[in-house]
């Protein structure tokens, strides 16, 4: 049996067992509807990462409009959703993924101004994209404006979440450790030669940032028919900080780190919430200590390895090719 | 006749608050051109600006013009400490870990005036006395003038500070080259401080001119000024001084204008529209030198 396979196996079996035994835990009532919601967000919240961090972590451009995309899935899956006659789960699936691809359409309309730029004016360019979106969101009709969208069908549950966000990291997994990921990764480690090797750098960042948008809008379309109100005041430009947060704090260009980092900012700003007014103050004490400790990011360049773990080997280092990583 | 002095007046109106654009974005740029650093908490420092006045004017009851002085050296040394505390570790880290500790620093900031004061808007005092002088048909306020012409006025003296004195000439030498400047005797350091303080300071000043143009201040208030004038910064070439003035000038006037013909709502869009286009065309801002990149 090769390596791979086995390592297949381990995480599949593993992702498996942790369905079956939060879905379990639900039943029983250990985790109730309020902890249930967490759960989801916590999976909405590692989609929006992990792309990001294709775009910012592995594509090496700083986007500061992510909201933006969310918002564009969101809004979308949630009218469509509205007026479509289907059974619940194809209902999201289809209104999700189609909240994705016109987020995607955006995103692909914006890299040809955007790309023109380069690191901080890019960032701000996005920023101002993720703005105009928001604002014309505010001024439209069919969104409900300022009023937000509401009557939204409840259709994100634990399990569709779950394994929308399993899908999702596979993907992204599989992508960084194809040709097409190390064409990614070598844009940015260096512009210039990744050219010179003969790699299209428009392409790629097109399409890194397009693939990072689609995702982004299926997240919204996610957390659309978990919140079933929506309100253009989600979408602003410190949601999209709060993403880059959670990719930063896991490490650039680490998948695991982002899901790690994305559960940690999930949960922390509501364990925080014992000590009532003091929960944000400490909440932005510990940003800072974090960054000032851990610069890197959590894991740093570390990939977190289940099968690593299990076998006792040492964790793969910086740009080997990592073997596996466990989802969750 | 009517239809001039109508726009005349959004002009007016625009260039009172884009030279409070100006000054923030000054302190954006400065930042900027000597460490490279987005400095989001440079937003709060006008909420903090505002906040100590008010705490001097109405708690305190300070003559005005104590109370206008302290809130600005209060600023200025906050600017220095959080520079020293937050960003200062990080001078060889990764550039985005700086940035994400400036994001806490700004929610830590605003967090602490949430917990102080509550999140209601509080009336900000009302310092000059609002009545307007009359030129022919137009209405300029007694509040535009003096903005206008404190703004105007740390404008030149930034400016003569930065190209005629000692320390001025140190920062512009850090910020082309930190490595050199350190070997020419310069302390890298104490000129870092120095930069934050003076935008820090200047962002103090527009903070007390935006709450007398908009007299109503809560912890988060700082955040759309600041942003505004960040992408004002970046309009004119971040890291350049002349270009967060002209900048901070165009994003004022193209908002009022926005206000007073299209739509008041549609304001933040068009703001970014430009800033789009001008990106579009001059990808390093209106005063940016286009760099080639070299092998």
């Amino acid at each position: 049996m090769n390596s791979r396979l086995k390592a297949n196996i381990i995480n599949t079996t593993s992702i498996i067992l942790i369905y079956i035994i939060l879905v379990l835990l639900i039943r029983i009532g250990f985790i109730n509807n309020y902890y249930e919601g967490i759960l989801i967000e916590m999976g909405i919240n590692i989609i929006l990462a992990v792309s990001l961090n294709l775009a910012t972590g592995y594509l090496g451009q700083l986007t500061l409009g992510h909201a933006g995309f969310m918002a564009i899935g969101a809004y979308t899956a949630a009218i469509l959703s509205a007026r479509m006659n289907l059974p619940d789960l194809p209902l999201l699936l289809v209104s999700i993924v189609l909240g994705g691809l016109l987020a995607a359409f955006f995103a692909f309309l914006m890299a040809i101004p955007v790309f023109r730029l380069r690191g901080d004016y890019l960032a701000i360019l996005t920023l101002g994209f993720g703005e105009i979106i928001r604002v014309i969101i505010l001024n439209m009709k069919i969104t409900g404006g300022g009023k937000g969208l509401s009557g939204i069908l409840p259709l994100t549950s634990f399990s569709t979440v779950y394994f929308i966000t399993v899908i999702t990291v596979t993907i992204f997994y599989t992508l960084i450790n194809s040709r097409h990921g190390r064409a990614i990764i070598s844009i940015r480690e260096d512009e210039i030669a990744a050219e010179a090797v003969g790699i299209s750098t428009k392409y790629y960042k097109t399409f890194a940032f397009t693939l990072a948008a689609f995702f982004a809008g299926v997240a919204g379309g996610l957390f659309a028919h978990h919140t079933l109100v929506l309100d253009p005041k989600d979408f602003n430009f410190i949601r999209s900080i709060e993403i880059l947060i959670i990719v930063v704090l896991g490490g650039m260009g680490n998948l695991t780190g982002s899901v790690l980092a994305a559960i940690i900012i999930t949960i922390l700003p509501r364990l925080l919430m014992g000590f009532a007014d003091w929960n944000m103050i400490i909440y932005s004490v510990l940003l800072i200590a974090m960054m000032l400790f851990k610069p890197g990011g959590l894991l740093e360049k570390r990939e977190f390895s289940l099968n690593g773990l299990l076998s006792g080997k040492k964790k793969s280092q910086g740009n080997t090719p990592v073997k596996n990583e466990g989802s969750e | 006749m009517d239809v001039l002095a109508k726009f005349l007046q959004q002009l007016i109106n625009g260039i009172h608050v884009g030279s409070i654009y100006a000054l923030i974005a000054l302190g954006y740029t400065m930042v900027y051109g000597i460490i490279k650093l987005i400095n989001f908490a440079h937003g709060d420092i006008i909420m903090m600006g505002a906040y100590f006045t008010f705490v001097c004017i109405v708690t305190f009851n300070l003559p005005i013009g104590v109370a206008l002085i302290t809130p600005v050296i209060l600023c200025l040394l906050s600017g220095i400490l959080i520079e020293r505390v937050a960003y200062k570790p990080l001078r060889n880290s990764p550039r985005l870990s700086a940035l994400i500790t400036a994001i806490g620093v700004s929610f830590l900031l605003e967090n602490v005036f949430f917990k102080k004061f509550g999140q209601n808007p509080i009336p900000f005092p009302q310092i000059i006395n609002p009545s307007p002088i009359s030129l022919g048909p137009l209405q300029i306020s007694r509040i535009t003038f003096i903005t206008v012409l404190i703004s105007v006025l740390l404008m030149i003296l930034l400016d003569l500070f930065i190209k005629k004195t000692k320390p001025g000439k140190a920062m512009r030498a850090v910020s082309e080259d930190p490595g050199a400047a350190q070997l020419m005797g310069i302390n890298v350091n104490s000129t870092i401080s120095l930069t934050f303080a003076t935008g820090s300071a200047l962002g103090a000043v527009g903070g007390i001119l935006y709450s007398i143009a908009y007299p109503l201040i809560d912890p988060f208030m700082g955040v759309m000024p600041g942003l505004k004038a960040f992408v004002a910064a970046v309009l004119g070439g971040i890291g350049i001084i002349p270009g967060a003035m002209l900048g901070g000038f165009i994003m004022g006037i193209a908002e009022s204008l926005t206000k007073g013909y299209i739509s008041s709502q549609l304001a933040d869009a068009v703001v970014f529209g430009i800033l789009i286009v001008v990106l579009s065309l001059k990808p390093s801002g209106l005063l940016g030198k286009n760099v080639k990149e070299k092998v």
